[in-house]
């Protein structure tokens, strides 16, 4: 354990995943055809950043999630000065992402 | 297959949940403080809190055979006032040693803000003062990576506790690593939309080891599932781990963890 291995070879894992991930895949796609038909601009900084994941889907890197959340993340150091509200919105503010 | 639940909030889950988690396997659970969907309005609302917590619950639970612990602090969300904040602190010790109080939690950090700081540094100095077990909370989503390490770091610089008496919980796979690292436990929360699924939990346990590290629902009253234990149990399986890892991960980790507190206990002869 530790190692990455997972007991299950690859068919085990297409057996127990593909139907769940190729369902996952479409969601996403129609998500994206949804968003390009509803009306308003472009500049969500949420959209932006889920884009910038979706180049990491296409990479052979063994680490894609650990990627993801690190560009779905904040990446400034300091204390902000005070809480705006309580919620997150998941996705890094504008000026605080890993490519600002 | 035995079950320690470590991180869920009953107080805000039904009954029916407790029989369904028995029926399960669930042998005993630990119930952090935490925010109750709203502000509360004077420091006594946090007085009946912690006597819900110390003396309701634990009653509850027995009903169904299921040994109830719980950790009392003031909350990250609601620790931007920290005029208020501090009265509701002033409170906890009168309940630190009634039976199954562990220790304090899950403090920790919502937006990482400067008041939250002030009051995790408190509770920080609280918890060592009084030499309690710590649960930590970590931010959400975009505010996690950056949370998780000010209060590393905030623990470290306050230089009292030991490591290896702070679970750092709601871990996902870009902070599990500098958690585990540092010699603090982890958990991962498993929950539907949030956090950690239990497969990608069963990821993380393939990429890290079964060492320090915990799995919990953290049930509450949003979507969650508490049933989510047994669910990364079953996950496990079905990828061919071993029966031996499954209840190391679920039940012995956090028995060990939860051990150093005298007041940890799963009865029937342990």
């Amino acid at each position: 354990m530790g190692d990455g291995v997972i007991p299950a070879d690859k068919k085990r894992v297409l057996d127990l995943y593909f139907l769940e991930h190729r369902a996952k895949v479409l969601d996403v796609a129609a998500f994206l055809d949804r968003y390009d038909r509803a009306a308003g601009d472009d500049h969500d900084p949420r959209m932006l950043a889920l884009r910038k994941t979706i180049e990491v889907l296409q990479g052979d890197t063994p680490d894609r999630a650990k990627r993801v959340l690190e560009l779905l993340s904040d990446v400034t150091a300091e204390p902000i000065e005070s809480a705006p509200a309580k919620g997150a919105t998941g996705a890094p503010e504008p000026g605080t992402a890993e490519w600002d | 297959m035995r079950y320690i639940d470590p991180h869920i909030h009953m107080v805000s889950r039904t009954t029916d949940d407790y029989e369904r988690m028995a029926l399960a396997g669930c042998v005993a659970i630990t119930e952090p403080a935490f925010w109750a969907g709203f502000d509360r309005s004077s420091p006594e609302g946090f007085r009946d809190y912690f006597r819900q917590l110390t003396e309701i619950e634990p009653k509850r639970a027995a009903a169904y055979g299921i040994r109830h612990h719980c950790w009392l602090c003031i909350n990250p969300k609601e620790a931007e006032d920290p005029a208020f904040a501090r009265e509701v602190i002033e409170i906890i010790p009168e309940f630190l040693d009634k039976p199954g109080v562990l220790g304090i939690g899950e403090i920790g950090l919502n937006k990482n803000s400067k008041n939250e700081l002030e009051i995790l540094e408190a509770q920080i100095d609280l918890a060592a003062k009084h030499d309690r077990l710590v649960l930590v909370h970590t931010p959400h989503l975009e505010d996690k990576l950056k949370g998780t390490k000010l209060i590393l770091d905030a623990i470290r610089r306050d230089g009292r506790i030991d490591p290896g008496r702070v679970l750092i919980d709601h871990v996902e796979e870009h902070t599990v690593g500098i958690v585990l690292d540092g010699g603090f436990w982890a958990g991962m929360t498993l929950y539907p939309e949030t956090k950690c699924t239990p497969q990608r939990a069963a990821d993380i346990i393939e990429m890290v080891g079964t060492e320090r590290i915990w799995i919990n629902s953290a049930g509450d009253w949003g979507p969650s599932d508490p049933l989510s234990v047994p669910k990364c149990q079953r996950e496990m399986l079905r990828r061919g781990h071993k029966l031996e890892t499954v209840e190391q991960i679920s039940f012995g980790n956090p028995r060990a963890f939860l051990s150093q507190s005298p007041a940890f206990s799963i009865g029937g002869g342990e």
